[in-house]
């Protein structure tokens, strides 16, 4: 049994009010963006970008500067080079293969030769939302309101081009240019995400919860606020959970995505009836129920 | 330059001047002069590789043509041209893609729309009509990936009118439907321009799902093309010329086979 000291607890939640704040926005945005990254087929992307984010911050870490910033030099760099060079799914992926490894091995290079404190090098990889201090904190918080405002603003023809291109091309949507801007944001939440939960595990609040979320609906405005749900759920609740015992909040928050993402499936069976076939008409839906 | 001329009944909604399709030195075909009126139904027959859909493309303004110039409503071709429907050819959905079938329609009707995506009541609306007059309305809330082709064809007719166009151009539509599907898809397309005066050009393979309701036909063979009625064009004298070759038109049982044509891959020979 894990006991807890509520007193204790008040206390250290005050101390970590802002990490509960910075992750809580990260889980919105994150769940927001997944939608966009399932429709896009780009989880393997996330990844990929993922690495090289963890080798910027690395790199600044060893050449003392901002993390936030190498974070999202190095996720921007790996935005790039997939958004120009892996137009198409299977080229992309091969692209990816071969950038994540080099990102990962750059990363532990620069690690390697930093001196400092070993908790900061893991925190990279595996979370550390509690160490960012405060400036770092409103960074995060800022570029996540900028990546929130400006997938609003884009949205509907940024949903187009995913679902439904050829027409959404002929109707004058840029694909192009909307791509472009979609990997950038993509990038900044990537570099967002490294620092909270660790460059290792930023699927579980850019994938999950929006994998979660397409298994129990299909409908345009249910997908992105489960799967907004299901990320403020998992980043604040492994936080909040985390804090009651001594071990780190990354395992809380990918537990708590994963078991999610189980219990949707679980729905979906549910929902579904097991069976793959629409009913033809209103009337043996009842049958079948 | 010419004058964007005032869209008047008289005015034709489509014009090509002289267009040319060229890949690199391969010239596909030159000196294309066609306009289209309000309420006609063309149809663009040719074998694959003629650039039929270039063709379509290039009314899209999403093709450059070599030479010539396409005006759409009296001005020059461009992207996202709001008088313009657009109907591809059916594909599959993968299976879990986050579309209800009003939604494929919604995005013809804001799909386009930057800003914070809230629904209008007016947009409900017309969603809600377009799927009423395309008889989608009973199926219109399952996942698209659960839709048969043919109903997710008359979804695609409902998205492409979305704004009213005065021209809707269509890009193999009826490709792997069955033929029950393929008459009510067509018959839509038809009642459209018929209420409506809708221009259609519509590119096909296969002439014959259409062949009662098309005025005129654009045929492309290789480096060559020809227009006129079905009856002028569909004949073994015309396309033999068109071809080069000896060419057989046959009609039988309603249906318009054209056999031995050159460069035909094996399904060229039920081309038209």
């Amino acid at each position: 049994m894990i006991t807890v000291d509520w007193a204790t607890y008040a206390q250290l939640l005050g101390l970590v009010q802002n990490s509960i704040i910075a992750a809580a926005v990260l889980g919105v945005v994150g769940g927001l963006i997944g939608v966009f990254v399932m429709q896009r087929d780009m989880a393997f992307a996330v990844h990929g970008i993922s690495e090289l984010s963890f080798a910027g911050a690395a790199a600044a870490l060893l050449l003392g500067v901002n993390v936030v910033a190498g974070s999202i030099v190095g996720s921007l760099i790996a935005a790039a080079i997939i958004g120009v060079l892996g137009a198409r799914a299977r080229e992309r992926n091969s692209i990816i293969g071969v950038l994540m490894p080099f990102g990962l091995g750059l990363g532990i290079l620069f690690l390697a030769l930093y001196p400092g404190r070993s908790g900061n090098k893991f925190g990279l990889l595996t979370g550390q939302i509690i160490s960012v201090d405060l400036p770092q904190l409103r960074l995060l918080l800022a570029l996540s309101v900028v990546v929130l405002v400006a997938l609003v603003i884009i949205w509907r023809p940024l949903a187009f081009d995913s679902l439904d291109p050829e027409v959404a091309s002929a109707r004058g949507v840029p694909g192009r240019t909307l791509s472009i801007v979609f990997m950038v944001l993509l990038g900044l939440t990537v570099a967002v995400s490294v620092q909270v939960i660790g460059a290792l595990l930023v699927l579980a609040l850019l994938v999950t919860p929006a994998a979660a979320a397409l298994r129990v609906s299909a409908s345009p405005v249910l997908v992105p606020l489960l799967s907004m749900v299901f990320g403020l759920v998992s980043a604040v609740g492994g936080i909040l959970l985390a804090l009651g015992g001594s071990l780190p909040i990354s395992p809380y928050i990918t537990t708590i995505s994963f078991a999610i993402y189980l219990v949707c499936r679980l729905l979906e069976r549910r929902l579904k009836g097991g069976a793959s076939r629409r009913p033809r008409t209103p009337a043996l839906a009842e049958v079948a129920r | 330059m010419t004058t964007p001329t005032p869209s008047t009944d008289l005015a034709p909604v489509l014009s090509i001047r002289g267009g040319a399709l060229a890949f690199g030195a391969r010239t596909l075909w030159s000196g294309l002069d066609l306009e289209v009126r309000a309420g006609e139904f063309i149809a663009v027959l040719g074998a694959n590789g003629t650039g039929k859909t270039s063709l379509l493309k290039a009314m899209l303004g999403e093709q450059r043509l070599a030479a010539g110039e396409v005006l759409v409503d009296g001005h020059p071709a461009h992207r996202g041209h709001r008088r313009i429907g657009y109907i591809p050819q059916q594909k599959i959905v993968a299976p879990g893609t986050p579309l209800r079938g009003r939604d494929l329609v919604m995005l013809g009707v804001n799909g386009h729309r930057y800003g914070p995506p809230i629904t209008t009541r007016a947009d409900r609306e017309r969603v809600d009509a377009l799927l009423a007059a395309v008889g989608a309305a009973h199926y219109a809330d399952q996942p698209l990936g659960s839709l048969s082709g043919g109903e997710q064809q008359r979804l695609r007719v409902a998205q492409s009118l979305a704004d009213d166009p005065a021209l809707l151009l269509c890009d193999e539509p009826l490709m792997s439907l069955d033929l029950h599907h393929q008459r009510g898809v067509s018959e839509l397309i038809d009642a459209r321009r018929r209420d409506h005066a809708t221009a259609v050009v519509f590119v096909t393979h296969d002439v014959n799902p259409v062949l009662g309701m098309v005025d005129r036909v654009l045929y492309l063979a290789h480096g060559a093309f020809t227009i006129g009625a079905p009856d002028e064009v569909l004949r073994s004298d015309v396309l033999s010329g068109l071809y080069g070759t000896p060419v057989d038109v046959i009609r039988t049982h309603g249906r318009v086979v054209v056999v031995g044509a050159p460069e035909g891959d094996h399904h060229h020979e039920v081309v038209a």
